[in-house]
């Protein structure tokens, strides 16, 4: 085990290196001159240029760039954005924020999803059933903006039920809308896939004996049925979070929350490959993280799968 | 079954939404007493004024910089701010400003004639990479404190440093006094000078930069408060303030949006003050105007926009064919259609709400006459098709289609829109000179003098002629104008070069923009000016709040 766990953290070196080499190389090949579009119509002086290449190093190949770049990263300097911000200083205050709507999201996304799931697969056909499938479809077929711009508009302006945008300190009350918006897709997959699995494994040979052992029902549906349900949605769900982290783009957009989507958009739109690929390698030690628990939960949620 | 389906309501994912709106609810922003929230994007740039020239750091460098001369937020004609007198010499080259003596800066210190000068050679300096450089470049002596790179932008070698630090048309005569010589005659020279960039800067800009741009200290009406990037930042009445457009409110939070939806969504409900813009989709059917009621706010902006031609291409150089394109475009159809009215069709080079300005200086070249175009373009040999380009990162597709279709129908030629990326990528291809098409071309009013609409775009060799429009009966014209005596004869003869422009149609004016705000219960006495910002002085708070 220990040393299943030592192999993917020293996987992660090259991952890491590999994305955000990619993300950097791109950002910074983007076409056009990223200082072009900085003094509006009117072209920006020379000097001005010549002061931001020197800053970011742009007359090095892209390869000196990004390791100049890197050796910085690795110190724990993530550079300035073109406004003389400290890039990391722009991470901190977003970070958090982000991380608390996609948790709110993926609770909202488990509680609710695995809870229906449970419920349309251990009862079958029927009008739960129908009811269920039908929601998730719906939901699945809205883009998250739609719903996004819905709830602003129905909850917080014509109904003052909520803000209609989030305030700058982000409570998690205030959370609560914008969470279920981003999590609505991941909660109609949830549901959907807890359903087929459980459906699947309530005919599987084990849940039989045990039934035919005489246990009662609770512990057959919670111990035997569940766990081994599960193992797909817990995959999902740790995938999510990642993706929920970085997808969170159209949600933030909507409610304004000061969060890593928005600003990775506008470092996006205004070429800030500095804090693209600062938000990006975080993003990805995100993403590699939460797989390796996703692994390692597995073992713990049946015990026939083994490491080494 | 009662229990089935009880589990199912909660089951379904809708049902939550009811669950969820029990928490939180109205609530207004966490401002303190008197002051008020306004939407910003967030500054390209650190918040000093001569590297400023966007608006989301554009307002806050108003707020917390006064400048010699400010624009009346209802007409934005230049009156005196900290400027007591700016007397031009007889042939108006020379112009020695008196300053209102006893202003200080936020941190105290007195704002002296030093202040300005130092500034305006600070901004100037070409090692220093200040964005608005060139705002400087009819002072004297501005050729030899900037300096032109031998091979280009993109050549290997280095711009040499410059052969002076100090522009010699900048003299200090005392305290409160200082000379300022142009190297050509220029009488609308005091109107430019409201300008942020001519904003004066305080001796510890000058010691320390970064702990300025940590902190800014200017003059203005408010005082820098604090900054948190991405979220807001607050500015605070300077009780000191000497001038006469002190506010009344207490403050201002600017808050940043990333959408311009969720800030109006906020000043419909009241958790933001004011937004100087109205989102695309609240301008159909005016529905705006259902939602704010008496709260919405329109105001002529000084905005326009273009079609301009490449004239280094063989294929648009005759002006007949210009003129032709010109004739053939509806522009109060597409105004109405694709604007929803936000636009008016331009009647001329300059836009209509500049101070001093007549309409309809374009006369009938800018008019919709099908028959007439159809007349012209027979008489070329122009055969098609045109291709007009645009950034695609702006929204422009529509209204460049609108057009397309005009052009197709009423002269029966092919037009398609050519969406560039990126605007960076746009101004590269200006700057290559890689048009093969008409291309879109807006303008904002830097200060409010016909001089920024003609003279930056259209004088040969201009910064921003990016078609390569070059006449030198335009070129004269435009020079008299500027050495004129007064502001009204230079306005006259401003005139009489929009002329020239009109017979050769270089561009084709399309549309001027209207400002399009909104604010909440909160504000009373709200005055948008004509730079689409909120007159911070002049607006009040309702009396229960």
């Amino acid at each position: 085990m220990g040393r299943y766990v030592l192999r993917r953290l020293l996987q992660l070196v090259p991952v890491f290196i590999g994305t955000t080499f990619i993300i950097y190389y791109l950002v910074w090949s983007l076409p056009g001159d990223p200082f072009a579009g900085k003094c509006g119509e009117r072209p920006c002086p020379p000097a001005y240029i010549a002061e931001m290449t020197e800053k970011y190093n742009l007359d090095d190949p892209v390869i000196v760039q990004y390791f100049k770049y890197l050796g910085k990263l690795l110190t724990g300097d993530f550079g300035e954005t073109y406004a003389g911000v400290e890039i990391s200083e722009l991470i901190l205050n977003a970070y958090p924020i982000t991380l608390r709507l996609a948790l709110v999201a993926l609770v909202f996304a488990a509680v609710i999803g695995i809870g229906a799931g449970i419920l349309t697969g251990l009862r079958g056909k029927g009008i739960v059933d129908n009811m269920v499938l039908v929601s998730t479809l719906f939901l699945i077929s809205l883009p998250v903006f739609v719903t996004g711009f819905l709830a602003q508009v129905y909850l917080g302006t014509e109904w003052g039920l909520i803000r209609p945008t989030v305030s700058s300190s982000a409570p998690l009350s205030e959370l609560i809308v914008p969470g279920l918006v981003l999590g609505s897709l991941s909660m109609a997959y949830v549901a959907r896939l807890t359903r087929t699995s459980i459906i699947e494994n309530k005919n599987a040979d084990y849940v039989r004996t045990a039934v035919a052992k005489g246990l009662p029902g609770n512990r057959v549906v919670g111990v035997h049925i569940l766990r081994n349900s599960l193992i797909p949605v817990i995959t999902f769900l740790g995938v999510e979070l990642g993706v929920l982290m970085g997808g969170a783009i159209v949600t933030e957009g909507v409610f304004n929350i000061r969060g890593i989507g928005g600003l990775v958009f506008n470092a996006i739109v205004r070429q800030e490959g500095m804090t693209v690929t600062g938000i990006v390698t975080l993003l990805v030690i995100v993403y590699l993280i939460m797989n390796l628990l996703v692994d390692l939960l597995y073992a713990v949620l049946d015990p026939r799968i083994r490491y080494d | 079954m009662r229990k089935g389906r009880l589990a199912a309501i909660v089951a379904a994912p809708m049902a939550v939404a009811l669950l969820a709106t029990g928490c939180g609810g109205g609530g207004g922003g966490a401002s303190e007493d008197g002051v008020i929230t306004v939407n910003t994007t967030e500054p390209e740039n650190p918040l000093v004024p001569g590297n400023t020239t966007e608006t989301g750091g554009g307002k806050v460098v108003d707020a917390l910089f006064t400048g010699l001369m400010r624009y009346s937020p209802d007409d934005g004609t230049a009156q005196m701010a900290h400027a007591e007198s700016i007397t031009p010499s007889e042939n108006n080259t020379k112009f020695t400003v008196k300053l209102k003596p006893d202003w200080t800066f936020h941190d105290g210190t007195p704002v002296t004639a030093e202040n300005y000068v130092r500034a305006w050679n600070y901004n100037a300096y070409g090692p220093n990479g200040m964005s608005t450089e060139s705002f400087f470049s009819n002072i004297q002596g501005y050729e030899q404190v900037t300096s032109e790179d031998p091979d280009g932008d993109d050549g290997p070698q280095q711009a040499p440093q410059p052969q002076a630090e100090q522009m010699s048309g900048l003299q200090v005569v005392d305290q409160n006094t200082f000379e300022v010589t142009l190297s050509e005659p220029f009488a609308s020279f005091p109107i430019t000078l409201g300008y942020s960039a001519f904003s004066p800067l305080p001796n510890s800009f000058f010691e320390n930069k970064e702990a300025f741009e940590e902190n800014p200290i200017g003059n203005g009406p408010f005082r820098f408060e604090s900054r948190e990037p991405n979220t807001d930042i607050r500015v605070r009445a300077f009780d000191e303030y000497k001038g006469d457009d002190k506010p009344s409110i207490r403050g201002v939070d600017f808050i940043v949006y990333n959408e311009l939806e969720g800030a109006y969504q906020d000043v419909i409900s009241g958790n933001l003050d004011f937004v100087e813009q109205v989102p695309p989709s609240a301008l159909v059917d005016e529905k705006w105007r259902q939602d704010l009621g008496d709260r919405a706010l329109e105001k002529k902006a000084l905005l326009n926009t273009a079609l301009d031609f490449p004239l280094y291409d063989q294929k648009y150089q005759d002006p007949k064919v210009r003129k032709a394109i010109s004739l053939a475009i509806n522009r109060e159809e597409i105004a109405q259609q694709v604007f929803n009215g936000s636009r008016t069709p331009a009647t001329g080079y300059v836009p209509e709400g500049l101070p001093g300005y007549e309409t309809g200086a374009c006369g009938e070249a800018c008019e919709f006459n099908p028959e007439r175009a159809k007349q012209l373009m027979s008489e070329t040999n122009f055969q098609g098709p045109v291709t007009i380009s645009s950034n695609a990162d702006g929204g422009h597709k529509e209204w460049i289609d609108a057009v397309c279709g005009n052009i197709r129908n009423n002269l029966g030629l092919e037009c398609g829109f050519n969406p560039v990326p990126t605007f960076s990528e746009f101004l590269t291809m200006h700057k290559e000179k890689a048009h093969t098409g008409p291309f879109r071309f807006g303008w904002v009013a830097d200060y409010p003098s016909p001089e920024t609409f003609l003279a930056k775009i259209y004088k040969t060799g201009a910064s921003s002629n990016y078609k390569d429009y070059s006449n030198p009966a335009f070129d004269q014209k435009v020079n008299e104008a500027n050495a004129a005596s007064t502001v009204e004869e230079a306005n006259a003869l401003y005139r009489e070069a929009e002329q020239i422009l009109v017979e050769d149609m270089p561009s084709i004016p399309l549309f001027d923009q209207s400002a399009q705000a909104g604010h909440s219960e909160r504000l009373t006495n709200v005055k948008v000016t004509p730079f689409r910002e909120l007159d911070l002085a002049s607006v009040r708070l309702t009396e229960q709040q």
